[in-house]
């Protein structure tokens, strides 16, 4: 156990725990536009794998990572404005609908990737991009600034969002949306048109961080490849209360513990594999159980909406 | 062209609202019409609940489209397809219900769903500016930065005055602004109104409160069943002809009071410390004494803790410290069925989510407490015949107007529910029962009777309760009915009447007593204090201070006014 602070063995862990949290923050920041407006999108995990399929084929197809980004993104958008069409235009209950998309996501991604591209295979994904300066310093450059291009957008997604949310025009119509739809309607804001907006960008970064996942990070597809990160994205929205710097907070806390168990796992340490796989999701559990926020939590969340209904 | 508002806006002179009819499924709910307010007036727009008003209103504000007729302004047509439309022609409405986002700062409030200055980047501190200015020009006083929930009612609804005035209204719809402010609010409010109509813009005033009406008013239009029936200037009108046209027949404005006799202490509260939903002690340290046989009022502004009170009277909310004595029985802890066991009933504020089930049918609602118990099962199974039978009695006894026993209940209208719920607990012969806001969205028909019942179950009030009986239920159910409340008499039901209407409070409550952030801050007898001094107990003023503004003379030195 003594190994564990020597500072390899440390440095290693912070780098692999910032790195892989960078899926959890792009599905889980979508998710909080999605849950701000009122719409608890739990579609998320079958979105990223549609993401992660799609962003994977094309660019081993083009050969152009980028190009590979942009099909899982609008991959993601058109999960997204599926689900916003079943929630918000036909009013399906929300977490029914999301559940179907999930399964929906998880059922496409593995008959396209069989019938497409059969075996599994690998793709050389996003290389790591050392930041002039920054990079060179010694340990927190490593650490922090020698990361693929990706890992970056993710980080610097939470202070956009969070100018998005509270400094715009748009973000005060989400956050009105979601707590009060009918004061928002009674002064000429759609709410429907503001929750597609918000659902279909929710879909588009869970495209992407599905993506994240199949060509930057692990830079291969195979069948439910999530493996149930996109709940863990939503749960992580709860956690956060609905911020993207309580997002930020979360999706560092649960990648640094998964990277700890991994590297417990591979150092052989005497606790069951499967209890160490165990740990990330029992400390989501823990928190969630424990952080009441029935303030912050927007209050038509789930809710659908219908003029005159009230 | 014409002149200009305080707020920037041209005036507008008139608004018209001609053969307006709208049709809901099953309901008429407008038929053929004619309205108007002009530039100048306050328009008062009487009728019970389910009279059209909203209605009518929310079409000229475009929330509903007429299905015919047309709508007027200065002599031009115009189609509302949604409120834009209505915001963009001049036309404001204050809402019953405050569309207010209570997360959100009275300057983020105001700023939504408008253009900003600066595109898609907020510009919070322009319209902060100008949201001072409104305030100061118009006398509405309000913290721009505070964010809504932090604010009282009377506050809250000034922004939503501001708001509408922001966005360049002319013409302004009152929705019952007064239904949840206290005394001195509304004198405020009323300023804030004769001002705007001095200034030009033109005022429609709904209510059903006859009083204000004709203290506010310049013309009054009387809608009655989705008709006009009638339409005067409110000088020299009476607030019995008045309340004649609303409802359609002579209605009693003034209930009798026997004098009380009974006085056990029935429900006992010592230093009660309940909870609310957002973890503060609602109630703080409140003690309160009901007497058999009287009716207590608790007066209060809306969030005070009453609701809080209610739920930890009744078993629903935790009580934190204190204790509650029933029937000198400690019943803090006791479940909501050990408390109706010892004579507990409960007419509860949100008739719909704690009074009853929306999608079961009458008969189901009335059994709801006791179904489990004979003569509704035998052994496990219901007797349905029994439980029709009692449910027809119930029904016939409390004159609930229902299709039929099989009817889901959320079909019935708001005051039907009520006299259902209040006629299920009754027959409970209860020796408590806690009444929160009994009349509280209910016509006055309505109101009207189940004042009558709850003066019929205090003690000795002979006459009022059997003429009702009479007149309503000459029947075989109604003549069992009286013997039953004759029974309920030696029992000298206790009544905690809990309501946000002042008047309810004066006509019905033996002492009242007034509740403020969670605590008693006096209580007075029936004609002890007047409007003013309980609506300042209610700010929470002290017994002794407000009443002792009016007996300046006897041993304070402040200046008579």
């Amino acid at each position: 156990m003594g190994d564990l602070f020597t500072l390899p063995v440390l440095l290693g862990i912070i780098y692999s725990g910032i790195r892989f949290a960078t899926p959890y923050l792009f599905a889980a920041i979508g998710e909080t536009f999605s849950q701000r407006s009122g719409v608890l999108n739990l579609g998320v995990d079958g979105m990223m794998l549609m993401g992660a399929y799609s962003g994977f084929f094309v660019a081993v197809k083009t050969n152009n990572l980028w190009l590979g980004l942009l099909a899982a993104a609008l991959t993601g958008g058109l999960m997204g404005l599926l689900m916003a069409v079943i929630s918000v235009t036909f009013q399906a209950t929300q977490g029914i609908s999301g559940i179907g998309l999930h399964i929906l996501g998880l059922g496409l991604s593995t008959l396209l990737f069989t019938t497409t591209m059969g075996g599994v295979g690998t793709i050389g994904g996003f290389p790591p991009v050392r930041i002039p300066l920054l990079g060179e310093i010694p340990y927190i450059g490593d650490i922090f600034f020698n990361h693929n291009i990706l890992v970056y957008f993710a980080f610097l997604l939470v202070p956009v969002s969070n100018w998005i949310l509270y400094k715009t025009t748009f973000g005060l119509q989400v956050r009105a949306v979601g707590q009060s739809p009918e004061a928002a309607d009674t002064l000429g804001v759609s709410v429907k048109g503001i929750r597609y907006i918000t659902v279909t960008l929710g879909g588009i970064l869970a495209g992407i961080a599905g993506a994240s996942i199949s060509i930057a990070l692990i830079n291969v597809f195979q069948e439910n490849i999530t493996n149930g990160m996109g709940f863990i994205a939503v749960a992580l929205v709860y956690f956060g209360a609905w911020r993207p710097t309580g997002v930020l907070f979360g999706s560092l806390l649960f990648s640094f513990v998964n990277a700890l168990q991994q590297w417990v796992q591979l150092k052989g340490i005497p606790i069951p594999a499967g209890m160490a796989v165990m740990l990330p999701y029992i400390l989501t559990i823990v928190v969630l159980a424990f952080s009441s926020r029935r303030i912050s939590k927007p209050a038509a969340l789930t809710k659908k909406f219908e003029r005159g209904e009230s | 062209m014409s002149k200009l508002l305080s707020n920037g806006q041209p005036q507008i002179g008139e608004v018209r609202a001609v053969g307006i009819v709208k049709r809901f499924p099953g309901v008429l709910a407008n038929d053929h019409v004619d309205f108007d307010v002009k530039a100048g007036e306050i328009h008062a727009l009487l009728g019970e609940n389910g009279a059209g008003k909203s209605t009518l209103m929310r079409q000229l504000y475009g929330l509903y489209q007429p299905d015919e007729g047309k709508i007027l302004i200065d002599g031009v047509e115009h189609r509302f397809h949604s409120p834009k439309d209505a915001i963009r022609a001049g036309i404001g409405m204050i809402h019953q219900h405050f569309m207010l986002v209570p997360e959100l700062t009275v300057v983020e409030n105001v700023a939504l769903g408008l253009k900003s200055s600066r595109g898609f980047v907020l510009d919070l501190d322009v319209v902060e500016k100008r949201v001072c200015a409104l305030a100061e020009q118009y006398g509405l006083k309000i913290d721009p930065k505070a964010s809504v929930w932090q604010l009282a009612v009377g506050e809250q609804q000034r922004v939503e005055i501001i708001k509408a005035l922001y966005r360049g209204a002319a013409v302004l719809i009152l929705d019952e602004p007064t239904a949840v402010l206290t005394p001195q609010e509304v004198d405020d409010l009323f300023v804030t109104l004769r001002q705007m109509a001095a200034e030009g813009h033109a005022l429609v005033f709904i209510s059903h409160k006859l009083h204000e009406v004709l203290a506010i008013s310049d013309r009054v239009t009387v809608l009655r069943d989705g008709r006009v029936v009638g339409k005067r200037p409110t000088q020299g009108a009476t607030k019995e002809e008045l309340a004649q046209m609303m409802v359609g027949r002579p209605v009693i404005l003034q209930y009798d009071m026997p004098p009380l006799q009974c006085g056990d202490t029935l429900l006992k509260i010592e230093d009660l410390f309940v909870q609310g939903d957002r973890g503060v002690d609602a109630v703080a340290g409140l003690s309160l004494e009901l007497h058999a046989g009287e009716i207590l009022g608790l007066a209060g502004v809306s969030g005070n803790g009453q609701r809080e009170l209610a739920q930890a009277l009744t078993g629903l909310r935790p009580v934190r410290k204190g204790r509650v004595l029933l029937h000198d029985k400690d019943v803090t802890n006791a479940s909501p069925s050990e408390r109706m066991a010892l004579g507990l009933s409960y007419i509860p504020e949100e008739r719909m989510k704690e009074g009853a089930i929306r999608d079961f049918s009458v008969a189901d609602n009335i059994i709801l407490q006791d179904h489990h118990k004979p003569p509704y099962v035998r052994s496990i199974f219901f007797d349905f015949k029994a439980i029709k039978n009692d449910a027809k009695r119930l029904v016939e006894a409390f004159n609930v107007k229902t299709p039929t026993l099989d009817t889901p209940i959320k079909n019935l209208s708001g005051g039907n529910i009520q006299k259902l719920i209040m006629g299920r607990e009754l027959w409970r012969r209860p020796s408590v029962l806690i009444a929160a806001q009994p009349t509280r969205g209910v016509d006055i028909g309505a109101s009207e009777y189940i004042h009558q019942q709850l003066l019929g179950q205090r003690n000795g009030a002979t006459t009022v309760e059997s003429s009702v009986v009479q007149r309503r239920t000459p029947t075989q159910a109604g003549m069992e009915m009286r013997e039953m409340l004759e029974g309920r008499r030696e029992q000298c039901l206790a009544t905690l009447l809990i309501s946000e209407d002042l008047d309810e409070i004066r006509a019905l409550s033996d002492r009242i007593a007034v509740i403020y952030e969670g605590k008693i801050v006096g209580i007075v007898d029936r004609n002890e204090a007047t409007v003013e001094q309980l609506g300042l107990m209610m700010a929470g003023v002290r017994k002794e201070e407000a009443l002792g503004l009016k007996k300046s003379g006897d041993h304070s030195e402040k200046e008579p006014s």
